[in-house]
């Protein structure tokens, strides 16, 4: 294929890539040192009474012949950044030993970002050992039972995330069913919704339950592929069945086993469903959530898109750290192949 | 083949524990769907009552609505069993649209499922009422003339009827349709160049195409709202589409790109040889064989645009709202227990079209899976 046929059959997905995905990014970055301000101008104004008169003066904003408040944009350095990251109250609580970290929790950011790697690492392992032991269980069903396996299985993975962990919600809050059972066992009373960790216990647990089928599927597929006579090798040379997931099943699944992690730590990195879902905001936070809870209209309908931008351009740089290792590993595949 | 005999050779120890997981993942992967689904049919009392048995039985939804009987159930049954007959049989029922191995062609394959959907409806919404009815009448004293579990329907109909929950439906079907049908169209185009062309540059393309599907999707949204209120695209479902689109890009190119490398590149050569452009080898020669993997994309497409909460809360409001972020309404305000049914109804209805998608392309979205990862 000649260079201008290339480009003509790539030309729109790319125009559009750039368009909607890097023009947004160099939107963003600008728009981090930018606030948007109301024009205030002041009055003069005479209130009489039967005593004598006064004259107050006071600001109020400029509005424009519709009526609507006439803002401006102004370049205010990295004063979007300051007030996320805070970094006076990040000083003070490094200065208080033994208090240091939940002092840093109070301030919303550093948080959001405690709760998101925490996220992202905690459910890693558990989606990829669970995912791998269900589909070696998966694998010495007989095939009349591997269809509706698969089938059931796929369940959690096609549901709307936010449907599933509203599902997982209704499980659990108040007297549902799930508390009512704990109840019983524990023989005391259960509130899951009534502090921070058991709403963190619940969103880690549903997002291991969402993301283990992926997971199977991808290991699943790969098992089909294990050449027999190397398993036969490894029996003869005695070794046991965990010696041979351990070095000859293992081994051979391991560039399926970066690739689950690597779309794991992308879309666990952006948790923000679960918030909605599980209505955690008030006691836990992404730093997806973080963004989008700047762009949602205040009373008066103000959206504070320096602080999204700003907070949007720090999320990006998270997920640039966490995922150059891996990035660079497919890098040097790809270059090979 | 010789692998899985191998497997096959485990002890008796092995064997057990590896079924016992599998059946408890069933429990633990159906359970919260399945729950939702019986809690959508209870009055409160019942859908939320503390013992399992209560919940699944209704029996304050039994005493005060009424439920299915023990014709109705049975019939119900019969029904299912008729419909899993048609399906099990549509090669012989749609011999002519067969090709010489016996599999369907695309015609008759959407042919056999309409028949097995034809056949369900009549028989559990027509049939089934109205011979159980006849039943009841017939044996009134019967024991199967009664009530056995308690259902009702009344928060369906509160969704979908007072609370016009079909214009949601009706906003998610333009979006996701567009988003489909944009994807597909230029990532179609973007994937065939990409697999028929090594380059330096193709390659940086779709490494930018990786570093992009990173991306959080609030960070994209935050750079359009500004230009977006600023051209009046706010609240306009085009808005989301467009947002959608590009956040599903990177990824369709991927995926279309492996696939269309499966197909041999001396096809198109050998209909260029014989004079076709290139355009014309694409869309007369290779697009026939793609249609697999285009439904297979277009199948996570759909799910993408489906399934978003982000972009649409941010970009539509009121009655232009998609049916996820609709969903959140019945929490923001205070909510009894009636109006939390109304939304797990409303979520049930959300889910039920999902459920019939795994169940009619379960193949297609296992490849759709497992094509990025071994193919590379």
């Amino acid at each position: 294929m000649n260079q201008r046929t290339f480009w003509a059959f790539v030309g729109p997905s790319l125009f559009m890539m750039v368009l909607f995905i890097a023009g947004p990014l160099v939107g963003v970055l600008v728009q981090s040192f930018q606030q948007q301000r109301a024009d205030f101008e002041t009055v003069e104004r005479e209130s009489c009474t039967p005593f004598g008169c006064t004259t107050e003066t006071t600001a109020v904003p400029v509005t424009d012949d519709d009526g609507r408040i006439v803002t401006r944009t102004v370049w205010v350095g990295w004063d979007n950044y300051a007030a996320l990251l805070d970094p006076d109250a990040v000083r003070a609580a490094l200065n208080a030993p033994g208090d240091a970290l939940r002092q840093l929790a109070q301030i919303r950011f550093w948080d959001a970002l405690r709760f998101t790697v925490t996220f992202a690492l905690v459910t890693l392992p558990l989606v990829l050992v669970l995912g791998l032991l269900l589909a070696l269980a998966v694998n010495t069903l007989t095939d009349a039972l591997k269809g509706p396996t698969i089938f059931v299985t796929l369940l959690p993975f096609i549901i709307t995330p936010v449907i599933g962990a509203l599902a997982v919600r209704w499980l659990f809050i108040g007297d549902g069913i799930l508390t009512a059972g704990l109840e019983r066992l524990l023989e005391r009373e259960v509130a899951m919704f009534a502090q921070g960790w058991t709403i963190e216990l619940m969103m880690l647990g549903y997002r291991v339950w969402h993301v283990v089928p992926f997971a199977f599927v991808i290991f699943y597929a790969g098992l089909q592929t294990v050449a027999a006579e190397r398993l036969e090798a490894a029996g003869i040379d005695g070794a046991t069945r965990w010696q041979k997931l351990r070095h000859v099943i293992v081994p051979h699944l391991m560039p399926l086993i970066v690739f689950v992690s690597l779309i794991h730590l992308m879309d666990s990195y952006r948790v923000f469903d679960e918030i909605v879902g599980f209505s955690a905001s008030g006691y836990r936070t992404s730093l997806q959530y973080l963004t989008y809870e700047f762009l949602v209209p205040d009373e008066s309908g103000n959206r504070s898109i320096g602080r999204a931008s700003a907070s949007a351009v720090l999320t990006m740089i998270g997920v640039v750290i966490l995922l150059v290792p891996l990035l660079r590993n497919t890098w040097k595949e790809q270059r090979r192949a | 083949m010789k692998a899985r005999s191998t497997l096959h050779r485990l002890p008796a120890v092995w064997r057990t524990s590896s079924s016992l997981l599998v059946a408890f993942w069933i429990v633990v992967a159906l359970f919260p769907i399945a729950w939702l689904v019986v809690m959508s049919v209870k009055l409160p009392i019942d859908a939320f009552a503390p013992n399992v048995l209560d919940v699944l039985r209704g029996p304050d939804t039994r005493a005060r609505v009424g439920g299915p009987s023990g014709y109705d159930l049975l019939l119900a049954g019969a029904s299912l069993g008729l419909a899993v007959t048609v399906h099990r049989l549509r090669r012989t029922l749609f011999a002519p649209f067969a090709d010489t191995v016996g599999e369907l062609n695309v015609g008759g394959t959407i042919l056999s499922y309409l028949t097995t959907a034809l056949t369900l409806g009549v028989t559990t919404l027509v049939l089934t009422p109205w011979l159980g009815s006849a039943l009841e009448a017939a044996t009134p004293d019967g024991p199967l003339a009664h009530p056995l579990l308690g259902a009702t329907l009344q928060h369906f109909r509160a969704v979908w009827i007072d609370n016009a929950f079909h214009v949601h439906l009706r906003n998610s079907l333009y979006v996701t349709g567009g988003v489909v049908t944009i994807s597909l169209t230029i990532g179609a185009l973007a994937g065939y160049g990409l697999a028929r062309k090594g380059s330096r540059i193709a390659f940086w393309i779709l490494i930018a195409a990786l570093v992009f599907r990173a991306l959080p999707h609030s960070t994209l949204v935050t750079g359009y709202l500004p230009p977006f209120i600023e051209f009046g695209l706010y609240g306009r479902q085009i808005a989301v589409i467009i947002v959608l689109v590009a956040i599903n890009q990177p990824f369709t190119i991927w995926m279309l790109r492996s696939f269309f490398a499966n197909v041999p590149a001396t096809l198109d050569e050998a209909a260029m040889v014989d004079g076709a452009t290139r355009l014309q080898a694409f869309w007369h020669v290779v697009m026939p064989v793609m249609w697999p993997g285009v439904i297979t994309t277009g199948l996570f497409s759909f799910m993408l645009a489906y399934n978003d909460y982000l972009v649409a809360a941010l970009l539509l409001d009121g009655r232009d709202q998609t049916m996820v972020p609709a969903i959140m309404q019945y929490f923001n305000r205070e909510t009894t227990l009636g109006d939390q049914l109304e939304a797990i109804a409303a979520a049930v209805s959300i889910t039920g079209p999902l459920f019939l998608i795994v169940l009619v392309f379960q193949r297609q979205i296992v490849s759709g899976l497992t094509q990025g990862a071994v193919k590379g």
